[in-house]
């Protein structure tokens, strides 16, 4: 900007500094009356783009059968087997009660298993227990041998020591109204168990399933926004007091928090954004932005005054030296969070969005508000003695007089956990999303340990011809398909149509043990079919396993504790398999989890343009600020390292990450290189004005380090916050962008100097 | 408040009897002539169509049943109806399979009972077995469809309980709008609104609520035609579940009515001759 523009501007600013405050007040309550219109959305499905094309896979499937949703309820005697009169009491009782539930659709349970049995020439299906309080103790060893040989039932419905029994229940929740209908479903589920405990007090109830992470993924968002935001707030302003000394230095931070966060949530209420775990922490970042960028404004105004200026002039000091390099860094984080735009999941262009908006209202709530109230506000500073040495002062000295071995000492590190990138390996899992601190995530784990998986793969197998299920090659060749799955060790449960014909097959055969299998032929085969589903009662026919030309089944493989990238290979060798032995049916595995399980793979290629993108512009805008290409260049160096160097900390720490890892990098790049726009526009001050690279690097270190010092505290911080959320991408996110700020601290303190004295010899 | 409703419902039912003359006169019912409380009204309405369809004797017919999911897919299946009227029972019914080729001469027999459970037989020509069907429910879907066995067969009086609701426009007609409940407990459906035109008592549009109350499914009829200047048959029914997003229609063609069937033709050993 015109150095005299703004002088006049900052003029004017102080002059009519109670109208700016009016001003901006009104603004910012306008806008801020929109947050009313914020929701928490707990749909698991916003996390995938439309044109996913795993998404568009599984919508096909669910569009050819039943679209549902699930929820899982495990009935855990505390003592003994399932097959008691109470505990089948107690399913009979949960399946009637899963029917009246809103928006079910379907129950499947131990109780109505549908039973089929041969008497003469009649065909018997029916519910494999019925008025449990009537059985004599024979009939319940009688359910017991029928269920525990029944492989629709073992690994699913019924754990294999007999413990532990399932009941699923599957929902069509209208779309218009989708979460609203899952609260209600899920409250009327959570009185259903309410009631089981209280009637069986012998029996443990646990429940899973989709439609239950839902309700956990809502609670995660509002956990975040309402239990985090205050605690990063009181945090920033907090460790703002501590480095600023001064109460009115404070508190103008928090009316730069109340209003930036105000403005930015607020815009994001006026278009009804919907909010999910993965963007709740817009308020936390834009909060530690604005800290990092006013807190400049704010030392500088200080330190004027402690040299002795006047208030006014000090503030008017401090907005010209600022008012540039703020706006430069202002920049380089709007691109990096707008360029989340690029990603495949749409939370994160919320994220993007709202934070990069949230960074533009900080810099010009900092250029017109922040000013105008440090001149309203009393603000007394001690002066400072002339010849202060600062910490800063020192430090400098000390990098300019070694920084040899400060090169090694900082290289070899950064080489040893940049190599640990290696050992980082991607994997996402939506219960394992959620800490332990939610229900949902221990009865998960309770459920995967004692009953069945919660991963499944999905296969739609297609015979090629209409009616084509019931010809005995199609069969035969499903049933190995399901047979070579059985034998596969991460595989607890497979459901499979085969299973069907073979069990139709034995009931036309008066139940004789020998026709336990395929019939061989087609007709017979479905004329079985055709008597089979005539006689299968409401709500368990086999709509959802059949499509309507009945040319295709749907098959369920269930997969317990399996990483993305196993599910992936799973998912490979039964393509491979499927290739050599029943080319015919080739088709990809498809299900929510086989999406999840690409999700971060798929984010990370989406981002690598976005990633790409913001770094040219943010290079762009480097180059034309130092007016140098070698300059550009070389801040790139303390700018791409330290994401690699988090990454291969965590990697040596925790190795498994998620679709968090997908925008680290660009998170961090966009507020990390502001570090670098500081030092080194100091840098070149003083090399320009005929410094050595030495005496520019002192320079720097005595101008910028201690404002360098306050933002990184401020925004790891803020960042570290998010460790304490119960959502793993945000947890991962906030760690690994905290890790990020401080790896480019200490490379901009201590690897970019050495570097600069060593590479730039050339005079200016 | 009480009083204002009853007097409502006598208004509605009164009217009733001026939109249908011809009701009031036929049923010969005392309970009917003056006040009539919306039970009795709707249980008057159902015999009324019931009566009108009586004596009718026998019929065939040819239907296809389409078959839609979400994604777009169709199927089709083809069939032969014959169905028999029995003097003081439910009628005895035959669906012979046609489409698709593997349950060709595949036939389902049923007898219908006014309150008892219906008695269900399948032939199965591959087998060249009659096997008994003894599904305590005849609401499950049939052949993969959209629509029950009990969705498609003309339901007996009995078997429900009414209420009469209101009438209202339905296209150019006015119905009559007709709650009624399955007296069998064990049904799928809470309930189902029913709606009859007022001058010939043809069924256009039933609601079927599921057991939570729930509206599932919507059934349509279009394309009635009259047939020996007394009976009324629709050319087609859809059928569209609201929950599952698939639909079924059915096109009924070659009505004919007093064709040569006995008893014999409805029996179990029957079943082994059709083709």
């Amino acid at each position: 900007m015109n150095p005299a523009l703004l002088d006049r501007y900052i003029a004017g600013l102080l002059r009519y500094r109670w109208l700016v405050v009016a001003g901006a007040t009104l603004v910012m309550l306008v806008m801020a009356a929109g947050g009313q219109f914020i929701t928490v959305s707990n749909d698991h499905r916003i996390l995938f783009g439309e044109d996913n094309p795993e998404l568009a896979a599984y919508d096909a499937l669910e569009n050819t059968y039943t679209a549902s949703n699930t929820a899982l309820i495990a009935v855990a005697p505390k003592q003994g087997t399932v097959f008691t009169r109470e505990t089948l009491g107690a399913i009979e009782e949960l399946t009637e009660q899963a029917w009246q539930a809103p928006y079910s659709s379907r129950v499947d349970s131990l109780t109505n298993y549908t039973h089929s049995e041969a008497l003469g020439d009649d065909l018997i299906v029916g519910p494999l227990v019925e008025n449990t309080a009537s059985l004599s103790d024979s009939d319940l060893r009688r359910v017991e041998e029928i269920a525990g040989n029944a492989i629709e039932l073992v690994g699913r419905m019924l754990a294999d020591d007999g413990r532990v029994a399932g009941l699923a229940i599957n929902f069509i929740p209208p779309k218009e109204t989708h979460d609203a209908a899952v609260v209600e479903l899920n409250e009327y589920l959570d009185g259903m168990l309410t009631e089981a405990r209280a009637g069986h007090p012998e029996i443990d109830f646990y429940m899973t399933g989709d439609i239950v992470m839902q309700r956990a993924f809502a609670q995660a968002t509002q956990d975040d926004l309402e239990k985090l935001t205050p605690i990063v707030f009181f945090l920033i302003v907090a460790v703002a007091f501590l480095i600023l000394r001064s109460i009115t230095g404070a508190l103008s931070m928090v009316v730069m928090i109340l209003f930036s966060v105000g403005t930015a949530m607020g815009l994001a209420g006026w278009n009804h954004t919907v909010f999910s775990p993965v963007n709740a922490g817009v308020p936390i970042i834009v909060m530690a932005i604005t800290v990092a960028q006013s807190v400049h404004i704010s030392t500088m105004t200080l330190t004027a005054m402690r040299r002795g200026l006047d208030k006014m002039e000090a503030i008017a000091e401090s907005l010209r030296v600022n008012a540039f390099p703020v706006f430069l860094a202002s920049l380089t984080t709007v691109i990096g969070f707008l360029s989340l735009n690029a990603s495949d999941s749409p939370p994160f262009h919320t994220l993007g969005n709202y934070v990069a908006f949230g960074v533009a209202c900080t810099f010009v709530y900092s250029m017109s508000l922040l000013p105008s109230l440090l001149a309203i506000l009393p603000l007394r500073v001690k002066l400072a003695a002339p010849d202060e040495v600062t910490f800063f002062n020192r430090f400098g000295e000390f990098v300019v007089a070694r920084r040899k071995p400060l090169l090694w000492l900082t290289v070899i590190p950064a080489v040893f956990l940049l190599l640990g990138i290696s050992r980082i390996e991607l994997n996402d899992n939506l219960p394992n999303y959620f800490g332990e601190r939610y229900e949902f995530r221990r009865h998960s784990d309770y459920i995967i340990e004692n009953l069945t998986g919660l991963e499944s793969q999905e296969y739609s197998l297609n015979s090629g011809s209409e009616g084509g299920i019931t010809d005995p090659r199609y069969l035969q060749q499903i049933d190995a398909f399901a047979e070579w799955f059985r034998s596969q060790p991460e595989v607890t449960y497979v459901r499979v149509f085969s299973d069907t014909m073979k069990r139709l097959n034995r009931n036309m055969h008066e139940d004789d043990p020998a026709y336990y299998r395929l019939p061989e032929d087609q007709a017979l085969a479905t004329q079985y079919l055709l008597l089979y589903e005539l006689s299968l009662p409401f709500g368990v026919d086999l709509n959802d396993r059949i499509d309507i030309g009945k040319s295709s089944t749907r098959m369920s493989v269930v997969m317990r504790n399996i990483t993305s990238n196993e599910q992936q290979q799973l998912a490979r060798r039964a393509r491979e398999w499927l290739q050599d032995n029943a080319s015919a049916l080739s088709t990809e595995a498809t299900g929510l989890s086989v999406i999840v399980s690409h999700i971060t793979e798929r984010n990370i290629k989406s981002m690598l343009r976005g990633t790409l993108i913001a770094m040219t512009l943010i290079s762009l805008v480097l180059v034309v600020v130092f007016k140098s290409l070698r300059f550009g260049i070389l801040s790139l160096i303390p700018n791409f390292i330290p994401a690699g160097m988090s990454f291969g900390l965590w990697g040596y720490l925790f190795g498994r990450v998620g679709i968090a890892a997908s925008v680290v990098t660009v998170v961090a790049f966009g507020i990390i290189v502001d570090d670098t726009i500081h030092f080194l526009t100091k840098y070149l001050k003083s090399r320009r004005e005929g410094g050595s690279a030495a005496d520019a690097v002192r320079y720097a270190f005595s101008t910028v380090g201690k404002a360098l010092w306050t933002t990184t505290a401020v925004l790891s911080a803020g960042f570290l916050v998010f460790a304490a959320s119960g959502f793993e991408v945000s947890w991962a996110l906030g760690i690994l962008v905290a890790m990020t700020i401080m790896f480019a601290f200490l490379a901009d303190f201590l690897l970019l100097p050495p570097l600069l004295m060593a590479f730039d010899r050339r005079k200016l | 408040m009480t009083d204002r409703c009853c007097r409502c419902f006598t208004v509605r039912a009164t009217a009733l009897f001026v939109l249908f003359p011809a009701l009031a006169g036929m049923v010969a019912s005392p309970a009917l002539t003056q006040e009539s409380s919306p039970e009795e009204t709707g249980l008057a309405i159902a015999r009324e169509a019931n009566a009108r369809n009586d004596g009718f004797g026998n019929l065939t017919a040819s239907m296809t049943m389409v078959l839609r999911n979400r994604q777009g897919q169709e199927s089709r299946r083809q069939m032969r109806f014959k169905v028999l009227e029995v003097e003081g029972d439910g009628d005895k019914s035959l669906f012979v399979f046609d489409q698709p080729r593997d349950v060709q001469g595949t036939a389902l027999l049923t007898h219908s009972h006014l309150t008892a459970q219906d008695d269900q037989w399948l032939y199965l020509p591959a087998l060249k077995r009659v096997k008994r069907i003894s599904s305590s429910t005849r609401s499950g879907s049939f052949m993969g469809s959209e629509f029950s066995y009990e969705d498609m067969s003309n339901p007996e009086v009995e078997k429900y309980t009414y209420r009469y609701l209101r009438n209202e426009r339905c296209g150019e007609l006015v119905c009559s709008v007709n709650e009624q409940v399955p007296v069998d407990r064990k049904s799928s459906y809470s309930r189902q609104l029913v709606w009859q035109d007022t001058d010939q008592l043809r069924t256009w549009m039933v609601h079927y609520y599921d057991r939570k109350d729930s509206h599932l499914k919507t059934l349509t009829f279009a394309g009635y035609r009259q047939y020996l200047d007394r009976y009324w048959r629709a050319g087609e029914m859809t059928m569209e579940n609201h929950l599952t997003g698939k639909s079924t229609v059915l096109s009924w063609t070659d009505y004919e009515f007093g064709a040569d069937l006995g008893a014999s033709d409805f029996s179990q050993t029957a079943l082994r001759r059709v083709r």
